[in-house]
């Protein structure tokens, strides 16, 4: 649709580091299957250790192609107005939220991410359902972000509701 | 005691509402156990001293606590604060400022009413930690409870000077006829239902005469015939639906008072005074379930911050955003206007934005579907199993059987077709004044006015399906109310326009118009 008015996906990708966070992620998930299946396989049933390589492979497949397409439709943007992020392909979803209207901004850091050197910083507005989401920035970069925000949010007046 | 300059207890008569209470059922407690002890060849004496002491015990016991709590409990009203003081053995101190008060919400239960008492909750709006934003003064005298409602709430009457304060709305009894047409009917009827079947089995179990009287004549009934039964379960849930409308909505008022606080009172047997704020105020939301709406009906509720939903243990909270009982689409619309301080919402109402057809598409594959993976499982079924079916339920609904799943399908296609025309007819979002509209729903019709200076933000969802029919669903956020408004599947240019006309300067800055230069280059972090 050539002549549509739309949103613009907003302008930066999340860390690289994220594809390796993504993976490891999976890993975790797969992993303990995969080795509990090739145990009892190599055990008892010798037929589960086919289940094994099947999960192996689908895990493998999984963890090497969907971290490409998450890091491809995953977007954000921080503008002196607004906080502006984009997830999902298949269930797009942006959410916008106005610099004058955020309450807190949290910045988390899992096991994983503080090996990788990453965080995820959440914006939240008065809104039960408001909150801006994202994850897997450069711990650096996160930090100062929500630092920034931070100042940009105490130098609003008014109570954001 | 107090070292609080000018500080108030609670009404001393909640010490007599808790002995007569706690009297009554000490003394029914007492005979229900004496008369089984007696029963049951305890000596006398022993049952009496048993029982006797027994109620004696747990009568002074809770007169005991409630007069401590009496004793320990003062609070203040000072220029700034309002303080609470609970010291009896610990110390605990609350204290609220006046300037942060937003509700004052007091209710009195038949009981406490018996005994001209009142409950104050005092709430600063704040929907952020649970409980530490109320103040809960559980035993005033009704004179004071009120007395309270209007000191804490005057501070609004001096910082604004617009007041065309006055009755919005009272109660008419003629809107007591939409009670029933409610979807809690058939499940109120149902419980009611119940419950008699559930005396009944009671009954049932035991040999006795009245018993066994009672289950027959239940039973009599049943076999009198389903349809008595679906009439029986009608009726008694619209009289309960009645009863409940009478309860709630007894001697209903609806007003503003000086300086901007609206005021909704009502409640027959339980009567409460809730005060909401204007300047918590977010819009107005006209809910119309499918039965009212078909009478041409709606009630009106408020989008306020700060309104808990459901939260706090009190499940009555809920009704608390509810300024309008389900009246005559007129009336809603004229409070919705009064209560929003807009000259007339009808006419934006009536002319809201029509969704692109492809939404009635969806609607319509939405509704099929369900009813076409029914009609196939039936007919393979059919198809399967048909003969065997057929010759178990004897020659005569051999022909029935093999009926079913087209009857199937010649009522419940008109149905489903008739639901998603309806849904689609019942989008569409505009712009009035100073709010934004959204209206969706079929069982139950939703029209949210929200203030556009209270939207704090756009979630914008597409889905890959509305991406090729060139629809796209908004979602304005809020402090007030449920947090979001959804308006689903609009057309993707007009939408994003509308979206940044509704709230101008928010997404201007992300919309690409067709002859800018198309995607910006994308940097990568980092």
């Amino acid at each position: 649709m050539g002549n549509t008015v739309r949103l613009r996906p907003p302008k930066n990708q999340l860390n690289r580091r994220c594809l390796l966070w993504w993976r490891a992620r999976t890993a975790l998930v797969v992993a303990p299957i995969v080795a509990a299946l090739a145990f009892i396989g190599f055990l008892v049933a010798p037929v589960l250790t086919v289940f094994a390589g099947i999960a192996a492979a689908a895990g493998l497949a999984y963890g090497v192609l969907m971290p490409m397409w998450w890091y491809r439709v995953h977007r954000w943007e921080v503008t002196d107005t607004a906080v502006y992020t984009r997830t999902g392909y298949f269930w797009q979803e942006s959410r916008i939220a106005p610099m004058s209207r955020i309450q807190t901004v949290d910045t988390v850091r899992g096991p994983l991410q503080q090996l990788l050197r990453l965080a995820t910083v959440t914006v939240t507005t008065a809104s039960a359902k408001g909150a801006v989401r994202i994850a897997g920035l450069d711990a650096e970069l996160a930090a100062d972000l929500a630092a920034e925000l931070t100042r940009i949010t105490h130098a609003t007046p008014g109570d954001a509701t | 005691m107090s070292e609080l300059e000018g500080a108030e207890r609670l009404d001393r008569r909640m010490i007599t509402m808790t002995a007569v209470l706690t009297g009554v059922i000490a003394v029914v407690g007492a005979v229900v156990a004496g008369s089984a002890m007696i029963s049951s060849g305890t000596p006398a004496g022993v049952t009496m001293l048993a029982v006797f002491g027994g109620a004696l015990v747990v009568f002074g016991l809770s007169v005991g606590v409630d007069y401590i709590r009496w004793r320990a409990t003062t609070y203040r009203l000072s220029e700034e604060r309002l303080e609470l003081r609970f010291s009896f053995v610990l110390n605990r101190r609350r204290s609220l400022a006046r300037d942060r008060i937003r509700t004052v919400d007091v209710t009195a239960s038949p009981l406490q009413r018996l005994f001209g008492i009142a409950a104050v909750v005092i709430g600063t709006g704040q929907s952020g930690e649970s409980g530490e934003s109320e103040v809960k003064l559980d035993a005033v005298s009704r004179e004071r409870a009120h007395e309270l409602r209007r000191e804490l709430l005057r501070h609004a009457a001096d910082a604004e000077p617009h007041t065309d304060d006055g009755t919005l709305a009272e109660l008419d009894w003629r809107w007591a006829a939409y009670a029933p047409l409610s979807v809690l009917t058939p499940a109120l009827g149902a419980a009611a239902v119940g419950a008699v079947a559930n005396v009944a089995s009671w009954f049932g179990d035991s040999d006795d005469v009245v018993g066994s009287v009672v289950s027959d004549l239940l039973i009599a009934a049943a076999l009198f015939g389903y349809v008595t039964v679906v009439i029986g379960v009608l009726l008694a849930g619209a009289i309960g639906a009645l009863l409940l409308f009478v309860e709630m909505w007894w001697g209903y008022r609806l007003d503003r008072e000086p300086g901007g606080t609206l005021h909704v009172r009502r409640g027959l047997l339980t009567s409460r005074s809730i005060s909401l704020e204007e300047r918590r105020l977010r819009g107005a939301e006209i809910i119309e379930p499918l039965g009212v709406r078909l009478a041409r009906a709606g009630r009106v509720d408020a989008i306020a911050t700060g309104i808990r939903e459901g939260g706090t243990g009190q499940g009555e909270r809920t009704d608390h955003k509810t300024l309008l009982p389900a009246a005559p689409r007129a009336v809603a619309l004229r409070v919705v206007s009064d209560v929003l301080r807009e000259p007339d919402v009808s006419g934006a109402l009536t002319g809201l934005t029509p969704h692109p057809r492809a939404a009635r598409s969806r609607r319509l594959r939405w509704a099929l579907a369900p009813v076409t993976l029914v009609f196939a499982v039936l007919l393979t079924v059919e198809l399967a199993a048909g003969d065997q079916i057929a010759t178990r339920a004897g020659s005569a609904l051999a022909g029935l059987v093999a009926a079913v799943p087209w009857v199937f399908a010649v009522i419940a296609v008109p149905i489903a077709v008739l639901l998603a025309v309806d849904a689609y007819r019942n989008l569409g979002h505009g712009l009035s004044g100073r709010y934004l509209v959204a209206r969706r729903g079929v069982a139950r019709r939703s029209t949210a006015l929200v203030q556009r200076t209270g939207v704090i933000g756009w979630t914008v969802r597409q889905s890959i399906f509305q991406r090729r029919s060139g629809l796209l669903t908004l979602v304005a956020t809020t402090a007030a109310g449920s947090g979001a408004y959804t308006i689903p599947d609009v057309d993707v240019t007009e939408g994003v326009a509308f979206a940044d006309e509704a709230v101008p300067d928010l997404l201007a800055e992300f919309i690409e118009r067709p002859g800018e230069s198309p995607a910006t280059t994308v940097t990568r972090e980092r």
